[in-house]
């Protein structure tokens, strides 16, 4: 077992956990935060994004013995006290960005972290940019039209 | 997933160290293809040395004598955002920037692909097209030398990649052909032209990893512009066919992708 210590939504957290575990392993099973989800764990379809120091990555696809002393940021840390959503989320409920629900912690994650990155978003960019995460029922238009409104909402913000 | 031990290098020395002492020990870089190939128990190292603590490998510098020294953990994302790399070669911080998915990029590193090799890998085409320069722990070594195979390197077992050099050239592009899942390139092409010669190099079509079109190249001496090569295409007996695309229609693909890079270099002039 390896000692590990890092902070995940603001709160520092020590373990110990075996080289092998993955950092979704260790964000779902240890630190039993289950917003994050494993769709194919084959690294293809993004529902495990999170950010990592402030960068998306697949948390499938990085082990959580590299990340001592990250900053972790999952899905859970996005609404206020209160249950308010973050202006992304509010923007995937109201634009209909999702149907089933499984690939929208990664597609909220990953979008906010491009928001944070353009000044401007082209749909056509923000596909491209999409290109790591997959939905398989709502189809992307409605995602799309969402992160373009989210990312406005968060610059009004 | 097989457990293995772990280890954060805090020196190059000491991860030389470590992956000298334990035969079945791997480096890990950004771990892209590393991790999803230990979990389908397709690499099973008994232990990891990470060389994520090592800043000096992550530097992106324009050195004194006109190249550009990228260190082998820098992230596909900073090789594309990087100021000094879409100045001094915007091709490159192109071709980066649509290697894989954004998450990808974010962890993906220039040394981890190129010692992985993969025959389907972005970066060996713009080395082996820009004539680049592997330093290592040990040497330098040229791309030509570099790539010998499948997968294969000629890196030895105890030898760590840690920057490329690349010449600065005007007039170089790549240009890729994605598999729409995968992103890897069924074709891939990289052209460069110097004073002295064209270089065009191919990834994701040769049997034997990335080469050189050296027919193609001694059209463009002659004549640089997508017309010259109308006509040839590299042996489809020398190319791999699968799932994706048959060794003809790579062929065609070459022919197509070549000539669409080299239109892409005479339109930014």
């Amino acid at each position: 077992m390896i000692p590990l210590s890092l902070t995940v939504n603001g709160k520092k957290v020590s373990l110990e956990v075996e080289a092998r575990t993955l950092l979704v392993d260790l964000i779902r099973s240890h630190l039993r935060l289950t917003g994050t989800h494993i769709g194919c764990d084959t690294s293809q379809c993004g529902a495990c994004v999170v950010h990592l120091n402030g960068r998306s990555v697949k948390s499938c696809s990085v082990l959580a013995v590299a990340c001592d002393g990250d900053e972790i940021t999952t899905i859970e840390a996005l609404a206020g006290l209160n249950g308010e959503l973050h202006p992304m989320q509010q923007a995937f409920a109201d634009c209909h960005g999702l149907q089933c629900g499984y690939c929208t912690p990664g597609m909220v994650m990953t979008a906010i972290s491009i928001a944070k990155e353009r000044e401007h978003l082209d749909p056509s960019e923000l596909r491209e940019e999409l290109h790591g995460n997959l939905c398989r029922c709502t189809g992307y238009q409605n995602i799309v039209k969402a992160i373009v409104a989210g990312a406005e909402a968060m610059k009004q913000g | 997933m097989q457990d293995f031990e772990f280890h954060r290098a805090q020196t190059i020395s000491e991860a030389v160290h470590l992956i000298a002492e334990d035969e079945g020990a791997l480096l890990l870089a950004g771990g892209q293809t590393l991790l999803p190939t230990m979990k389908q128990g397709l690499a099973t190292p008994s232990a990891l040395v990470a060389l994520r603590d090592l800043p000096e490998l992550t530097a992106i510098t324009a050195r004194g004598d006109g190249r550009l020294e990228i260190g082998a953990m820098a992230c596909h994302a900073d090789v594309a955002a990087s100021t000094i790399v879409r100045q001094r070669l915007p091709g490159l911080a192109a071709l980066a920037g649509k290697i894989a998915d954004r998450h990808v990029r974010n962890r993906g590193t220039l040394g981890g692909s190129i010692a992985n090799c993969d025959p389907a890998a972005d970066y060996p085409a713009a080395l082996l097209a820009l004539n680049a320069v592997i330093a290592t722990n040990e040497r330098e070594i040229a791309a030509g030398d570099f790539f010998i195979g499948l997968f294969t390197t000629a890196l030895e077992r105890q030898e760590i990649v840690t920057s490329v050099h690349f010449p600065t050239v005007a007039r170089f592009a790549y240009g890729k052909f994605s598999n729409p899942a995968s992103r890897y390139a069924i074709v891939g092409t990289a052209v460069a032209k110097t004073a002295d010669e064209v270089r065009v190099a191919v990834t994701g079509a040769g049997a034997d990893g990335v080469f050189r079109w050296t027919e193609a190249e001694a059209r463009l001496s002659e004549c640089f512009g997508p017309r010259a090569i109308n006509g040839i295409e590299p042996d489809a007996a020398m190319l791999n066919s699968d799932i994706h695309a048959s060794a003809e229609y790579r062929a065609s693909l070459i022919r197509v992708m070549t000539a669409r890079t080299i239109a892409s270099i005479l339109a930014a002039e």
